[in-house]
């Protein structure tokens, strides 16, 4: 089957690198092409959001260096929220000619979750029946 | 990349792959631990079926048997295979193709 745990893809942009860094790292220009909507911080684990119209995602800006890398982490789509496996998210700007050579790669979607070093029954047996059991002793208490 | 990841998610898809252990683990995930009998009850498949395929869920860890006398043993979904099966699906709806060409669009449709 294989399990991939890195994804890459290079373009061709008929744009400086100038251009493309703003599309990427600023909220106009993610909120045109991600998302219908963003939020940057643009420094080492500033916060930023992209926002869609039936759902939104938080993502954690990790490197700056403009205007050549820039990268993310975020969460893995489909994993609760508190699930702490987050994958990497990192671009790379090449000046081509007048235009620019972007490469976006993205790993992390193999890695070992907590839960897998636990035993096989006792971390596992969470989920709402024991999160229910914890409120109704919250309450109780 | 760990072996027995890939193992687990072959697991999963091939469990979830039955339409009867589809709908044994959906009766668990909409209401909760049930026994065999129970899910026999509720379900349009035999009580040798039922315990057929909780016993192959189990092997697999979707399912885990709570302890029990025999007849009451309930039993309830497990998470941690789905998560590893979940990861792989994320990887293959990252959709960064259809990103980068509205990327591309937004970069190129401007002067």
């Amino acid at each position: 089957m294989g399990f991939p745990d890195r994804i890459e893809r290079t373009v061709e942009v008929a744009r400086p690198p100038a251009r493309v860094w703003a599309a990427l790292t600023t909220a106009e220009g993610l909120g045109t092409w991600f998302g219908q909507q963003a939020t940057i911080d643009l420094r080492p684990g500033g916060a930023g959001t992209l926002s869609w119209e039936e759902h939104h995602t938080d993502f954690r800006v990790e490197r700056i260096e403009e205007p050549h890398v820039f990268g993310f982490t975020w969460r893995i789509y489909g994993l609760p929220d508190d699930d702490p496996r987050r994958t990497y998210v990192e671009f790379t700007l090449e000046a081509a000619g007048a235009g620019t050579r972007l490469t976006v790669v993205e790993t992390g979607f193999a890695q070992l979750g907590p839960e897998q070093h636990e035993s096989s029954f006792g971390g596992n047996v969470k989920g709402w029946a024991a999160e229910l059991d914890e409120l109704v002793a919250h309450l109780a208490a | 990349m760990q072996p027995d990841q890939e193992t687990v998610a072959e697991q999963v898809f091939t469990a979830l792959a039955d339409p009867t252990r589809r709908s044994l683990l959906a009766d668990l995930a909409a209401h909760g631990p049930a026994t065999a009998t129970d899910l026999a009850t509720r379900l349009p498949i035999s009580r040798q079926a039922v315990g057929k395929h909780l016993a192959l869920l189990a092997d697999v860890g979707l399912v885990a048997a709570e302890p029990g006398e025999r007849r009451r043993v309930r039993y309830r979904l497990r998470s941690a295979p789905m998560r590893t099966a979940q990861q792989f699906l994320a990887a293959l709806s990252r959709d960064w193709d259809g990103r980068l060409d509205a990327l591309t669009a937004h970069l190129e449709e401007e002067p």
